[in-house]
C-alpha cells in the first residue's frame, strides 16, 4: 500500500477519495493553505478574472455553437436565428460577443501589470512565456470567433488578415491558399475557423493551467517586487485572496453587465450587421479595437512584409522581454526612471490604438510611425541600456518590514513605498 | 522625473488638441455629417419602444417602405413584440400572399400567410429588385439601426434629409440630394411626406411624426430583446452593486487581522 496518500481530511467520503487520487490535498495546498505574498494591491485580481472569463466564454460558447450553423448561406442569418427565436439567445450571444473584449480589457491589465512590476524577471521567465503564447492564442480565437457571424466586417477582415501571409515570398501564395482552403475566403474557410474557433479555447484551458503551475512553482511577484524572505511575508490564499479575488470579481462582473444589458453593441461595428458580400468592399475595413495598436504598426510601415514582419515582430519582442530588460530590479517602484518610462510606452500603444482606427492619412500616419518607432525603441534600446544606467531606490529589507524600518533615508517614491494595501 | 510626466502630458494634451483641429483639414469627398440626436422612446438605461409609435410604423413600413425594402429576418407572430395581438397578426398576415410550399402536382403555389410568415418579399431575388430600382439594390430592413453608423438618428436623418441640390452641384442619374447620407447622392426617392399616411388614431401626420414612428418600428425589429434586455440588466446591476458592497465587507472583515 506504499502507493497510497496520508490523508488528513476527516470526511471519510473525502478522505477515501483523497486517499487514492489526493485531489483535496492538492485544492487545500495549492489554492488553501497557499502562501501568498500579503502586499497585494488590486492588480493582482486580473489573472483570476482571467480564468472566470475564459470559462464564461467557454459555456456560452458551447450553447451558441448548438445553434449556429457554418455554412455562408447560412451563418449570418443562425446568428439572427440565436438573437431572436433561441431563448436567451440574445443574453448568450451578447455574452459572448462583448466577453471577448472584456477578455482584452483584463488581459491587457494583467500583462500592463506585469510589466510595471517586472513579473517577467528571473525566476520567472517561462511562466511570462507561457503568458505571451496565450496572449497569441487568444489572438487567434478572437479572429476566428469574429468571422463566424459572416457579416461584412467579419468577411472583409478575414480577407485582410489572412492576406497578410501573401506578403512572405514564395511561400506566401501557397500559405493562403492553404488557410482559405481555396482560392478565396468561402465556405471552406469558415468551416476551419468554426473548427478551430472551438478548438483554441481548449488549447488555451491547457497552457493556462502550465501558466498556473509555473506560477505555483516560482510563487507570485509581488508589488514590491522583492523575494518572500520569511512565513511573515505571506499569507494563506484562502481566506484572504479569494476574498480579495471576489471583490475584483464583483466589479469586473458589473463593468460587464453594464455593457452587456445597456450598450452591447458599443464595441461592435455597425457594418457587422450587413451580411457579408464579397462583392462590395466596405470603404473602410477595421479590425475589432483590441486589435488595433497591432494593425497600425502593420499600416505604418511603407512596405507590406516589413509591416507584417514588424506586427508579428510587436507580440516577438515580448517573449524575449526577460532577456531585454538587463535591471535586476523587478518592480518600477524601485527604478525612478523606468516607472516614468514605462507610462510613455503605455501612451504609444495608446496613440498606435486610436491610428488603427483611422484612415493612414496627414497626422495619422506620422502619429502612427512615430509610436512604432518608440513601442520597439523602448523594448530594443531603452531597456537593454536603461538597466545598466539607471539608479534604483533602496529595497525594502522584506515585505513585512517595509523601507520604513531602515531609518533615516527619505521615503522612496513617496507614499506609495507603504504597502498599497489599506485595512 | 516629474518633468517626464508633465511632458507626457502635455504631449497628450497637444494630441487631444491637434486632433481635431486637423481632422477637417482631410474631410473626404464622401464626408457624412453626424446624424442630429433626436429623442426617442428607447434611449437611455430605462427606455422602452412607444407601441403606438412602433404600430404606426409599421403601418408605415406595410404601406411604403415594404413596396422595395423586404425584412428577411421577422415573422408575423412577432408582431405581437409592439402589442399587436395575435387575432391582428394571423389578420394582417392573412392579407399577404406568400410562397406556401408544392401543390398536389408539385407545381410552386401561392397562399395566404399565417402567423409563422415571415414578412412577404418585394421582389423575388436581387436582380429583380435592382431592375426595378434603376439599378440599385433596396436594403434589408431588419437589422438596418444597427448595420448604420448613427443609428436611429441617422435613418431619421436621411428620412427627414432630402432637399434640392445645391447650386452647382452636378447629381448622377435618377439620383436624389439627401443631407443625411454620405455623398449626398441617393438612388431612393423621398419615401416619405407631410399627410401621407391617415393615422387611425388621430396622430398628426407630419412628416417629422412619420418618421420618427417608422424608426420606432425598425428601431424594433433591430433589436426586439431590447425591452427585456434592459429590465433585466436594472435588476442584474443592482444586485452587483450590493454584492460589491457586501463583498468588500466581508473581505475588510477578513484582513482585519493583518498589518
Amino acid at each position: 500500500m506504499a502507493g497510497l496518500h496520508k490523508s488528513e481530511f476527516a470526511n471519510p467520503v473525502v478522505n477515501w477519495v483523497d486517499t487514492r487520487l489526493p485531489i483535496f490535498t492538492f485544492m487545500q495546498k495549492e489554492y488553501g493553505t497557499f502562501p501568498t505574498p500579503k502586499n497585494f494591491n488590486y492588480l493582482w485580481n486580473f489573472g483570476a478574472l482571467l480564468m472566470v472569463n475564459l470559462m464564461i466564454m467557454i459555456v456560452t460558447g458551447i450553447f451558441l455553437a448548438m445553434n449556429y450553423q457554418p455554412n455562408v448561406a447560412t451563418a449570418f442569418d443562425s446568428v439572427q436565428h440565436i438573437m431572436r427565436d433561441v431563448n436567451y439567445g440574445w443574453l448568450l450571444r451578447y455574452v459572448h460577443q462583448n466577453g471577448a473584449s472584456m477578455f482584452f480589457i483584463v488581459v491587457f491589465i494583467h500583462i500592463f501589470r506585469g510589466m510595471y512590476y517586472g513579473s517577467y524577471k528571473a525566476p520567472r521567465e517561462l511562466l511570462w512565456m507561457f503568458g505571451v503564447t496565450l496572449l497569441l492564442l487568444m489572438m487567434a480565437t478572437a479572429f476566428m470567433g469574429y468571422v463566424l457571424p459572416w457579416g461584412q466586417m467579419s468577411y472583409w477582415g478575414a480577407t485582410v488578415i489572412t492576406n497578410l501571409f501573401s506578403a512572405f515570398p514564395i511561400v506566401g501564395g501557397p500559405i493562403v491558399t492553404w488557410l482559405w482552403g481555396g482560392f478565396s475566403v468561402d465556405n471552406p474557410t469558415l468551416n476551419r475557423f468554426f473548427s478551430l474557433h472551438y478548438l483554441l479555447p481548449f488549447v488555451i484551458t491547457g497552457v493556462s493551467f502550465l501558466h498556473v503551475a509555473a506560477l505555483h512553482i516560482t510563487g507570485s511577484n509581488n508589488p514590491l517586487g522583492i523575494d518572500v524572505k520569511s512565513p511573515q511575508d505571506t499569507l494563506p490564499f484562502h481566506p484572504y485572496y479569494t476574498a480579495k479575488d471576489s471583490v475584483g470579481l464583483c466589479v469586473y462582473l458589473l463593468v460587464f453587465a453594464l455593457i452587456v444589458f445597456f450598450a452591447p453593441g458599443m464595441l461592435g461595428d455597425p457594418l457587422n450587421s450587413v451580411p457579408a458580400n464579397p462583392l462590395q468592399t466596405p470603404a473602410e475595413i477595421v479590425p475589432e479595437w483590441y486589435f488595433l495598436p497591432f494593425y497600425a504598426i502593420l499600416r505604418s510601415v511603407p512596405s507590406k512584409l516589413g509591416g507584417v514582419l514588424m506586427m508579428f515582430g510587436s507580440i516577438a519582442v515580448l517573449f524575449v522581454l526577460p532577456w531585454l530588460d538587463t535591471s535586476k530590479i523587478r518592480s518600477a517602484r524601485f527604478r525612478p526612471v523606468y516607472r516614468q518610462l514605462i507610462w510613455v510606452w503605455v501612451l504609444s500603444v495608446i496613440v498606435l490604438g486610436m491610428v488603427g482606427g483611422h484612415r493612414p492619412e496627414g497626422i495619422w500616419v506620422v502619429l502612427g510611425r512615430v509610436a512604432t518607432a518608440y513601442y520597439f525603441l523602448h523594448f530594443l534600446v531603452i531597456l537593454p541600456v536603461l538597466g545598466k544606467l539607471e539608479r534604483p531606490l533602496p529595497l525594502p529589507e522584506s515585505i513585512s518590514r517595509p523601507v520604513l524600518s531602515l531609518g533615516g533615508g527619505p521615503l522612496p517614491g513617496g507614499a506609495t513605498a507603504k504597502p498599497m494595501e489599506k485595512v | 522625473m516629474r518633468n517626464v510626466r508633465s511632458w507626457l502630458g502635455a504631449a497628450a494634451l497637444a494630441c487631444s488638441v491637434a486632433v481635431p483641429v486637423l481632422a477637417p483639414s482631410m474631410a473626404m469627398a464622401q464626408e457624412v455629417p453626424a446624424p442630429a440626436k433626436q429623442n426617442w422612446s428607447f434611449s437611455g438605461p430605462f427606455g422602452s419602444y412607444d407601441l403606438a409609435s412602433a404600430q404606426r410604423g409599421f403601418q408605415i413600413y406595410s404601406q411604403v417602405c415594404s413596396n422595395c425594402h423586404s425584412m428577411n429576418l421577422l415573422a408575423y407572430r412577432q408582431l405581437s413584440g409592439i402589442g399587436v395581438s395575435p387575432e391582428q397578426i394571423k389578420a394582417i398576415a392573412a392579407a399577404v400572399t406568400v410562397p406556401s410550399g408544392l401543390n398536389d402536382q408539385g407545381e410552386p403555389v401561392d397562399g395566404p400567410g399565417t402567423s409563422a410568415s415571415t414578412f412577404k418579399r418585394p421582389f423575388a431575388n436581387e436582380k429583380i429588385a435592382r431592375i426595378a430600382n434603376n439599378g440599385a439594390l433596396p436594403p434589408d430592413l431588419s437589422l438596418i439601426v444597427n448595420a448604420r453608423e448613427g443609428g436611429a438618428d441617422y435613418i431619421y436623418g436621411v428620412l427627414t434629409g432630402y432637399a434640392d441640390p445645391p447650386a452647382g452641384m452636378k447629381m448622377g442619374d435618377g439620383m436624389m440630394y439627401n443631407k443625411q447620407y454620405p455623398g449626398h447622392q441617393i438612388a431612393m426617392p423621398q419615401p416619405l411626406h407631410a399627410e401621407q399616411i391617415d393615422y387611425s388614431d388621430g396622430t398628426p401626420n407630419t412628416l417629422d411624426q412619420e418618421a420618427h414612428d417608422v424608426v420606432t418600428f425598425l428601431a424594433w425589429a433591430s433589436n426586439p430583446e431590447m425591452v427585456e434586455r434592459k429590465q433585466i440588466g436594472v435588476r442584474i446591476a443592482l444586485f452587483l452593486v450590493l454584492m460589491t458592497g457586501v463583498t468588500y465587507a466581508v473581505k475588510r472583515q477578513v484582513w482585519a487581522d493583518v498589518h
